[in-house]
């Protein structure tokens, strides 16, 4: 019989992999604190809270974290509304171009960025659409799609059908039984693919840099620091901004979904 | 004694609403799908189409402007050597960073798929999960500060004595340069380590179906541990392998923020796309070149198809 143990060597190159994936992103930390700022000299030659007292004062990155904020506030809640109806018809019945439909729900995300993007500019190019807040949120609205879904089918299709055929005996209409049952079984799920999809959508960059004009995003705000670095500390005091922004929600996500069949992110 | 009916009477718009979806259940079947249709069909749909048109469209060499007819002349562009040469850095920087990605990525789903439990299972699913979702261009700026000519690895490799080591890496021609910041060698690191998760999640998902009984078959056949492992686990978790690898490999080949930030100046599929479209204003060729990617995507897709990749997705 073989052994149900693993060997030495595996251990050590599984825990070694989980660490490169994790220990990277704890240096952005580490030189937030630093008190150097022309270089990225490692070790720190000394450590600073001051930064996060300058990145605080610094005009140019709030309309920037606000616009981030907004577009992703309003994509989330297109997806959502847009993720939950594609979902729910997708979920129980069998028709004439599901697959197709799948596939068109997925493209979004499973094309690389570059593609959407430079098709979003195409587009908005031939048709002389200036760019604005909202040809950003087109963009993002269109990507977040596929999470909600991903997130709201795995529910549905856990959901025993039973329980709307027990809500409409019991006369409730398609509203009611909406409301009052399909709602309150789906929430978790729904919250859980919205957070995801405002994590993904203030993060992203590619898309935007084609959908954002003249605006910056606070990512693109970063990417400008990162090609042509002013004050090193604050890009990494908003580094860490970042981050936080979407590691909160994802981590909301993992904990209204954990011990679900469905997972969320399983489709990023 | 009533003679009411058996079923509730009417209470306005919604019931009837109801009635009238219980009657024709593809009705509500249209009405939930209509708006993502739409919303997919227009803005998506249109926005490729938009795509294809501008790449047959060609740019005047004089005057800048657009000529909107039809024309092959920008596809043409494609095969000259500058151009040709970008195409084919793309190709092998994706190739290299699949591979790269697969032999990084095994152990770590191996372990996570057949030996990890309960605590341990948690903490890979969660480990693999979190780097996958956080913020990319964090990710990104993590490696710009790793592979700083005075970052941590050109310290660490002073401090155990490796540092004649990196610099002869450094001197190889083709991967190395001035540091590992400005090197093919960086511009490959930061690629595997931004979608090693993408590679993790299918090959664990294939190796998790691989049944114990086969193993223990395997074992009872005779077979060692490195005979199971060749014959038996490798085949069957390969769809994950090539399931994996269609992330990784598009995912390369489209992105154009990581060589610009680590790496030489020299341009990938990605980074001509943005700069044709931003900088230079040649929206045609942009496009043409942004089709590269979709139509290798395709002949991929189809070859990982034929070999059951999708079943691992």
């Amino acid at each position: 019989m073989h052994s149900d143990r693993a060997s030495w060597g595996l251990k050590i190159a599984a825990v070694g992999g989980l660490l490169f994936l994790h220990l990277p992103i704890l240096l952005i930390f580490l030189y937030a604190f630093t008190t150097e700022d022309k270089s990225y000299q490692f070790p720190p030659p000394g450590l600073t809270t001051q930064w996060f007292g300058v990145a605080w004062e610094r005009e140019d990155i709030w309309p920037p974290l606000y616009l981030s904020l907004w577009v992703a506030t309003i994509a989330t809640v297109l997806a959502m509304i847009l993720g939950t109806l594609v979902s729910a018809a997708m979920a129980r019945a069998s028709f004439f171009g599901r697959e197709q439909i799948s596939l068109l729900i997925i493209l979004p995300i499973a094309l690389p960025g570059v593609i959407t993007g430079m098709s979003l500019r195409s587009a908005f190019s031939i048709m002389d659409i200036p760019f604005s807040t909202w040809t950003i949120i087109l963009g993002h609205a269109t990507f977040c799609i596929v999470i909600v879904y991903n997130n709201a089918v795995a529910r549905f299709r856990r959901l025993s059908g039973g329980i709307l055929e027990a809500s409409a005996d019991l006369g409730a209409n398609s509203f009611q039984t909406f409301r009052y049952v399909l709602l309150p079984n789906l929430s978790t799920a729904l919250l859980a693919g919205g957070m995801l999809a405002f994590a993904l959508s203030f993060d992203e960059v590619i898309v935007t840099t084609f959908t954002a004009g003249q605006q910056s995003t606070l990512p693109i705000w970063m990417l400008q620091e990162l090609v042509r670095p002013r004050q090193r500390p604050v890009t990494n005091v908003v580094a860490i901004v970042v981050f936080v922004a979407t590691v909160v929600p994802i981590l909301i996500a993992f904990y209204l979904t954990r011990g679900g069949s469905e997972t969320a992110g399983a489709g990023k | 004694m009533s003679d009411a009916p058996a079923i509730l009477p009417e209470r306005g718009i919604a019931d009837r609403l109801t009635a009238l979806f219980w009657r024709h259940p593809r009705l509500l079947l249209a009405v939930l799908l209509t708006p993502p249709l739409l919303w997919l069909g227009v803005v998506y749909l249109g926005s490729l189409f938009a795509l294809l048109l501008q790449s047959f469209y060609s740019i005047d060499e004089f005057s800048g402007v657009v000529k909107e007819e039809f024309t092959l002349k920008t596809y043409a562009e494609l095969f000259r050597a500058q151009n040709m040469d970008i195409i084919l850095r793309t190709l092998l920087m994706s190739a290299a960073v699949t591979i790269g990605c697969a032999i990084i990525a095994f152990p770590i789903a191996y372990f996570a798929a057949r030996f990890a439990r309960g605590k341990w299972k948690a903490v890979f699913y969660l480990g693999v999960m979190l780097p996958l979702w956080s913020s990319y261009l964090v990710k990104v700026y993590a490696w710009k500060l790793i592979l700083a000519k005075e970052g941590i690895i050109t310290w660490a490799a002073d401090g155990v004595g490796l540092s004649m080591v990196l610099n002869a890496i450094l001197a190889i021609p083709g991967i190395g340069g001035n540091s590992l910041s400005t090197s093919p060698l960086g511009t490959f690191i930061v690629f595997v380590y931004v979608w090693l998760p993408y590679m993790i999640l299918p090959m664990q998902a294939a190796l998790e179906r691989v049944p114990t009984s086969m193993l223990e078959a395997s074992a009872d056949l005779g077979a060692s541990k490195a005979q199971t492992f060749r014959t038996v686990i490798l085949p069957l978790a390969m769809p994950g392998v090539i399931a994996g690898s269609i992330f990784t490999f598009s995912l390369t080949m489209g992105d154009y923020i990581i060589p610009q930030i680590v790496g030489t100046s020299a341009r990938f599929i990605g980074l001509a796309v943005y700069q044709l479209q931003g900088t230079a204003g040649n929206i045609p060729l942009a496009a043409a070149f942004a089709v590269v990617p979709i139509v290798i995507m395709l002949i991929y897709l189809t070859i990982a198809k034929r070999k059951g990749a999708f079943d691992a997705l």
